[in-house]
């Protein structure tokens, strides 16, 4: 487990525990951190713990230990403020947009962090702009593809101007045109990512630094190309090589 | 895929089209009002309505005989009336038995029979212009502008966003339905009234149960965005001079058809 | 799929403007104390919850069961939409259900959408929410029938009501109305009985928690016992006195100031009356059936909620 250095960090997480109220054991210490700019791919088994984390880190979810994103502790007091750095994406992108148009959705995370109309209406025209989809603004959201979901879903929280992007399974359920244009577009964004997701190949293109996550704890954090070749650990957490 | 029979929009570049939501909605009620006052026989007044909708067809671009076309929807509901064409004192019209006795139709009777009906049919027209020249979410605009309660207009938002989601997912359980519906050969398909029933319920306990967790889902996604409990909505439509006189002129139009309808 | 309207969506033009405006005062009130009880009680979650519940309702409306000669049941919702939401976030719920039917469907008129609120989201509500309320710590048996009781009731004040609104606008005789459309929804009602009993019975086993002692839905007081039984009997005991006693009820309406005589001269006084009800002992005995059915049922219900008080 290497861990790196960095000038700033985004995320720091110490010691996480997490059971839910049905006594389920979902995360069982589990410590990292991301710096600025880092690409990192969460990956492991289902039931490991990935989506749990993730919603840990905006604190939807609350457990025992440590979270600073930013440098500032996660409290009940400053979650406002932490959910302004935090873009979570879910899965499901009919969740993520509730709004009848896509400008809605793209202006409810600004218009609810309080900031007025004229501004509220150029981060939409920014972060439609930076998931190349400018000519969506007026559209409805149940016409859209599940590819053009996904992008806009990428944009309701762009429009937050976050400090980091964690995405649950963006790939999932399309088809390899609009995979494409997703990678590309993860690609080019210039955002801290933390990704969790079950296509490795994707995770070998995009991604240099990869955390495996299994039972609730994390079992590998390193360089991709390093954890790919690892085959026993792969084999040991349900992964295969792409 | 989609279960589009609830999408009314049709879309367009014209007057109508792109005059504020607010007016379009405010003619359409007083449209409707002012039907409502117009004395029953009112023929001149209820042609000069009809005129107004057929004006307003032929603005939109959609056709000056596309609410005629759609306008039939309500009639059943006409025999809800049908009693007054029997019950009005009056010159007796026509006359035949039924059952044990005669109908008589009396004209007074026809005369309210017609203008109720006729009511109805110019009312109709104009709220299927209203939602045909107008998307749907720009309707809901219109009604917070107006002042309807916040938590209303956000009910009906999602309600609209979230309907063909689980209409898809009503569709797929019908369809699953359909699919086991299976007849041995030689013996009745169907089984009994109860137990169709009883299927039928437990659908909507399988739909309630996935809604509802989906709610939670949203709920979260919502708090992710920074939602703190109370609702924003931003107002994105500004009035033109055009849209002001359009709407003025359609209440100058609907005071002259009331006082037509009184002389 | 074709959504087909229903005999309680009154269209614009069936009735006349007081009955209309009325109908609106009542439900703006309502509804306004709904808004603000509803804060109370579901809290931050009430918006998404009820958004989809809104949209179950609308979707649920289109689950169908055949049931007789090429009609089908239907499921109208209201008394559901209370039992498992409580009574004040039920009819905001059915609120716009209705609104958006008519809005976007034609389903029902824009200015008469105070009284279609009225008799299909309010009273169905008060009604579902009410009785079933009262056995909220019974047995699963007791609580499904009461359930299924409420929901027949609920649509039978739902008609009930649309009659009096199309009567006192004139645009329909009171003996006719009023039998056919009870007579409608006799059968409608059953329909919609069983398709709350089944979906409730599924939510019951599936997830209990959400019905129970602590959830949204228990958090309604007696005081909605009380409204539902009231309108209930209200509901028993006008149906068969207006349909076979429409004179009386005219002259009740008449006293009270509701129609004038002029509008009266149009009704069941001038003389006409259907010739197949004239007689009316079929449809006494069987008004008397249903009404001491659905009597003996409240009294139940009613000696039920005053033993838990002592």
């Amino acid at each position: 487990m290497e861990n790196l250095e960095c000038e700033k960090d985004i995320v720091k997480v110490k010691d996480l525990h997490f059971s839910y109220p049905d006594a389920h054991v979902a995360l069982r210490g589990v410590s990292f951190h991301l710096c600025a700019g880092d690409k990192v791919a969460l990956v492991g088994p289902n039931g490991a713990g990935k989506s749990t984390l993730m919603l840990q880190l905006n604190g939807i979810l609350q457990g025992r230990g440590e979270i600073e994103i930013g440098g500032m502790r996660l409290t009940r007091d400053n979650l406002p403020l932490i959910r302004a750095m935090v873009g979570l994406v879910f899965q499901n992108p009919d969740d993520q947009l509730f709004s009848p148009t896509v400008f809605e959705d793209v202006a409810f995370g600004p218009l609810h962090m309080g900031l007025p109309e004229e501004e509220v209406i150029a981060r939409v025209a920014s972060a439609l702009e930076a998931v190349r989809m400018t000519s969506y603004r007026d559209r409805l959201s149940h016409h859209l593809s599940v590819g053009e979901k996904k992008r806009i879903a990428i944009a309701t929280v762009l429009s937050m101007n976050p400090s980091i992007l964690i995405l649950d399974e963006p790939s999932a359920g399309l088809d390899p045109r609009a995979r494409r244009t997703l990678i590309n577009l993860l690609r080019d964004l210039p955002i801290t990512m933390l990704i969790s997701t079950h296509d490795m190949r994707m995770v070998q293109e995009l991604f240099p630094r990869t955390i495996v996550m299994d039972n609730g704890q994390v079992v590998a954090d390193g360089m991709t190309k390093e954890i790919l070749d690892d085959e026993k650990l792969l084999n040991e957490h349900g992964l295969e090589k792409p | 895929m989609h279960s589009d029979a609830f999408d009314r929009y049709h879309h367009g570049h014209s007057l109508i089209h792109h005059l504020d939501p607010r007016i379009k909605v405010v003619v359409t009620i007083a449209f409707i009002i002012s039907n409502a006052f117009l004395p029953d026989g009112a023929w001149i007044a209820f042609a000069l309505a009809w005129a107004f909708v057929l004006f307003a067809n032929a603005l939109s671009g959609l056709g000056i005989g596309f609410t005629f076309r759609r306008s039939f929807i309500a009639l059943p509901f006409a025999l809800a009336a049908i009693t007054v064409l029997f019950s009005i004192p009056g010159e007796p019209v026509a006359s035949f038995r039924f059952m044990m006795g005669d109908l008589t139709i009396t004209d007074a009777g026809l005369l309210r029979f017609v203008s109720i009906v006729i009511r109805s049919w110019l009312s109709v027209q104009m709220a299927i212009l209203l939602v045909a020249a107008t998307e749907f979410p720009k309707i809901v605009h219109a009604l917070n502008h107006l002042r309807i309660p916040t938590i209303i207009t956000v009910i009906i938002s999602f309600l609209y966003r979230y309907l063909f989601v689980l209409a898809d997912e009503v569709l797929r359980l019908l369809r699953a339905r359909q699919a086991r519906s299976a007849a041995a050969a030689g013996k009745n398909p169907g089984g009994n009234v109860l137990w169709r029933a009883r299927i039928a319920g437990h659908m909507a306990g399988q739909l309630f149960l996935r809604s509802y967790e989906r709610s939670d889902r949203i709920y979260n996604a919502m708090l992710s965005r920074g939602y703190k409990g109370e609702l924003m909505t931003i107002h994105p439509h500004h009035f033109h001079t055009s849209d002001l006189w359009i709407g003025a002129l359609s209440i100058l139009g609907l005071i002259i058809m009331q006082i037509v309808g009184r002389l | 799929m074709h959504y087909s309207p229903t005999p309680l969506h009154i269209p614009d033009g069936f009735l006349n403007l007081v009955v209309s405006l009325i109908c609106w005062a009542i439900t703006a009130i309502t509804l306004s104390v709904a808004i603000s009880r509803t804060n109370k009680s579901l809290g931050e979650k009430q918006v998404p919850l009820m958004g989809i519940m809104a949209a179950f309702i609308f979707a649920a409306q289109m689950i169908n069961f055949p049931v007789a000669g090429g009609t089908s049941g239907h499921l109208l919702g209201g008394a559901l939409a209370a039992i498992v939401l409580g009574p004040w976030a039920g009819m905001l719920v059915m609120t716009a259900v209705i609104a958006v039917q008519a809005l976007l469907l034609q389903d029902g008129g824009l200015l008469v959408m105070g009284a279609n609120i009225l008799n299909m989201g309010l009273l169905t509500a008060a009604i579902g929410y009410g009785l079933y309320r009262s056995v909220l710590g019974s047995s699963r048996g007791t609580k499904l029938v009461v359930a299924g009781v409420a929901a027949w009731l609920s649509v039978m004040a739902g008609a009930l009501a649309t009659a009096l609104q199309l009567w006192l606008s004139g645009t329909s005789t009171l003996q006719t109305v009023i039998i056919a459309m009870l007579g409608v929804h006799t059968f409608i009602g059953i329909g919609e009985a069983l398709i709350t009993v089944a979906a409730l019975a599924f939510i019951l086993r599936t997830r209990p928690d959400l019905l129970g002692e602590q959830s949204v839905s228990a958090q309604g007081g007696r005081g909605w016992v009380f409204a539902g039984i009231v309108i209930s009997m209200i509901v028993v005991l006008l149906s068969p006195f207006a349909s076979t006693n429409p004179d009386g009820l005219t002259r009740v309406a008449q006293d009270l100031g509701f129609i004038d005589s002029a509008q009266s001269r149009s009704g069941p006084l001038a003389g006409y009356s259907v010739p197949f009800f004239a007689d009316a002992s079929a449809s006494k005995i069987a008004a008397g059936i249903i009404g001491a059915l659905v009597v003996l049922t409240l009294a139940f219900v009613a000696g039920r909620s005053l033993q838990k008080k002592s």
